[in-house]
């Protein structure tokens, strides 16, 4: 589901004299249904980089990342947003919401998207919450107020709403609570089952060893010759 | 919106569905650029940001686009029912019932886009009747349903908007605006000059509006918050030009061009 193939990025800052960063060269790997794979790498090493250039958020500048059937190296924004609301999903380590908006709204909105009927996406978002121990007396509320923690399970819970055939996750598990890591960790095995391509940044060692399939270290991605780094 | 599989699917695949397509479009004042060689399809249900500072050229061609001012190069393909027209062409009763039916422009000072000597329901009503409507009860009806949607309480259905805070007067100027249903917005920084929690609460009701009624927006504006939230691709216009384009997130993550990192840096974080 995930086919990537000679990927190469570089940042240029335009306005520290024209600086040009190659951050990877070389970058491939590939992601079957059902299938998880972790990335590894120390930290700077790239794992952001190359899961934000998977999600179509960060511009590659050269080869291929094909997430079922689009490239998103090359697609157009229009078939970027297609993708994003059908096949593929991310749980970022941060919560981005407008404010207000109630925590189980921000929950259902991506089968909202999608179509889903209001009730039935609800439903679907309300058993998340609960799932993830998020307290019913919390979801009419706008998860900005919320804990760290509390943040990070709404995401997850938001992440998980649609049953999306890809999933990026960066950290899933990281600020947990025993219990909590217990019912995300059974979330991640439960998409697997059910043939979802998962691509994952985990630091929490027993966590990797437990639902990833397979690893790949980033830092045989990194180029070569970096001439900025003198 | 029932066609909602299908304008999906079309919209992965060809050109067939564009709800507006911009090709070439320029306006000069004397010597001066206004806007210069703008080209960009906007597809049904899709919201694009226009950002840049002041005097980037992003108002004039949203006027330009909405058919305020007259370009004097380009083309403003819009899908009717007789197939892409060209709005710059096409003769201004012509375009004018389009501005009635099916565009909407929502100006960033509600007074601008507002009959302030007319009660909420009136403004509201005004509007289908501009479009044909006459049943007094229906007219009514329908305007009460709209003051609800953007969250005015029925018993202000008579007052006056002068009576109304700014956010209140933002977002009667929104129902006054979609009452009839259009396919395609244009919105002149709708969130300028309000409080940040007005704000807030503006773009959660915009957002449930563009998903409900699968509206086409086109949004100028210099907050970058306001269009990460808000729209799904992004143009960056400096001196009147397109310097960047591009999905939101990724524009404002990943900027290719020196004028939009400048300008994603100078903010503080959105």
């Amino acid at each position: 589901m995930i086919e990537i193939s000679d990927l190469s990025k570089a940042f240029t800052l335009h306005n520290q004299g024209g600086a040009v960063i190659p951050v990877m060269a070389g970058g491939a790997l590939s992601v079957a249904r059902g299938e998880c794979v972790g990335l590894v790498g120390q930290s700077g090493a790239g794992k952001s980089t190359l899961m934000r250039m998977v999600y179509g958020n960060y511009l590659a500048n050269g080869g291929a990342i094909l997430v079922g059937g689009v490239d998103v190296a090359r697609a157009a924004p229009r078939e970027i947003i297609a993708l994003r609301r059908e096949v593929l999903g991310y749980v970022s380590q941060f919560l981005r919401v407008v404010p207000r908006v109630p925590t189980l709204q921000v929950v259902a909105e991506p089968l909202l998207v999608l179509g889903v009927a209001r009730d039935e996406a609800e439903a679907r978002a309300a058993a998340l919450l609960a799932r993830l121990n998020i307290p019913e007396r919390l979801w009419a509320l706008s998860p900005t107020t919320f804990s760290g923690g509390e943040q990070q399970r709404v995401n997850i819970a938001r992440g998980f709403a649609h049953r999306y055939p890809v999933l990026l996750l960066d950290e899933p598990t990281a600020s947990l609570d025993a219990a909590n890591r217990e019912v995300v960790l059974g979330l991640i095995e439960e998409a697997k089952a059910g043939g979802a391509a998962i691509l994952g940044i985990f630091h929490d060692e027993a966590a990797r060893e437990r639902v990833c399939d397979r690893l790949v270290d980033v830092r045989a991605f990194t180029p070569k010759s970096d001439p900025v780094a003198a | 919106m029932g066609a909602g599989e299908v304008s999906i699917c079309a919209r992965v695949k060809g050109q067939e569905g564009a709800l507006l397509q911009v090709q070439g479009l320029g306006k000069r004042y004397g010597a001066r650029i206004g806007c210069a060689d703008v080209s960009f399809d906007l597809w049904p249900g899709e919201v694009l940001g226009i950002v840049g500072e002041s005097g980037s050229g992003k108002s004039t061609l949203l006027s330009c686009l909405a058919g305020h001012l007259r370009p004097d190069a380009g083309r403003v393909m819009f899908r009717t029912d007789q197939g892409m027209r060209d709005t710059v062409a096409m003769a201004e009763p012509e375009r004018r019932r389009l501005a009635r039916t099916d565009w909407a422009f929502v100006h960033q000072h509600a007074r601008d886009g507002l009959r302030m000597g007319v009660s909420a329901g009136g403004n509201v009503g005004e509007r289908l009747m501009a479009v044909g409507a006459r049943n007094y009860g229906a007219i009514r009806g329908a305007a009460l349903d709209w003051l609800q949607r953007v969250e005015i309480a029925a018993d202000r259905i008579d007052d006056r908007p002068s009576a109304f805070s700014g956010g209140m007067q933002q977002r009667l100027q929104i129902a006054r605006n979609l009452v009839t249903g259009p396919r395609l917005v244009f919105m002149d920084e709708p969130t300028g000059g309000l409080d940040v929690s007005v704000q807030a609460r503006l773009l959660d009701l915009l957002r449930g509006l563009v998903r409900e009624m699968g509206l086409s927006v086109i949004i100028v504006t210099h907050d970058l918050a306001v269009v990460r939230l808000l729209a799904d691709r992004l143009m960056v216009m400096k001196s009147g030009r397109v310097v960047e384009q591009g999905l939101t997130d990724q524009v404002l993550d990943d900027p290719q061009h020196g004028y939009t990192q400048l300008l994603v840096s100078s903010v503080l974080q959105v």
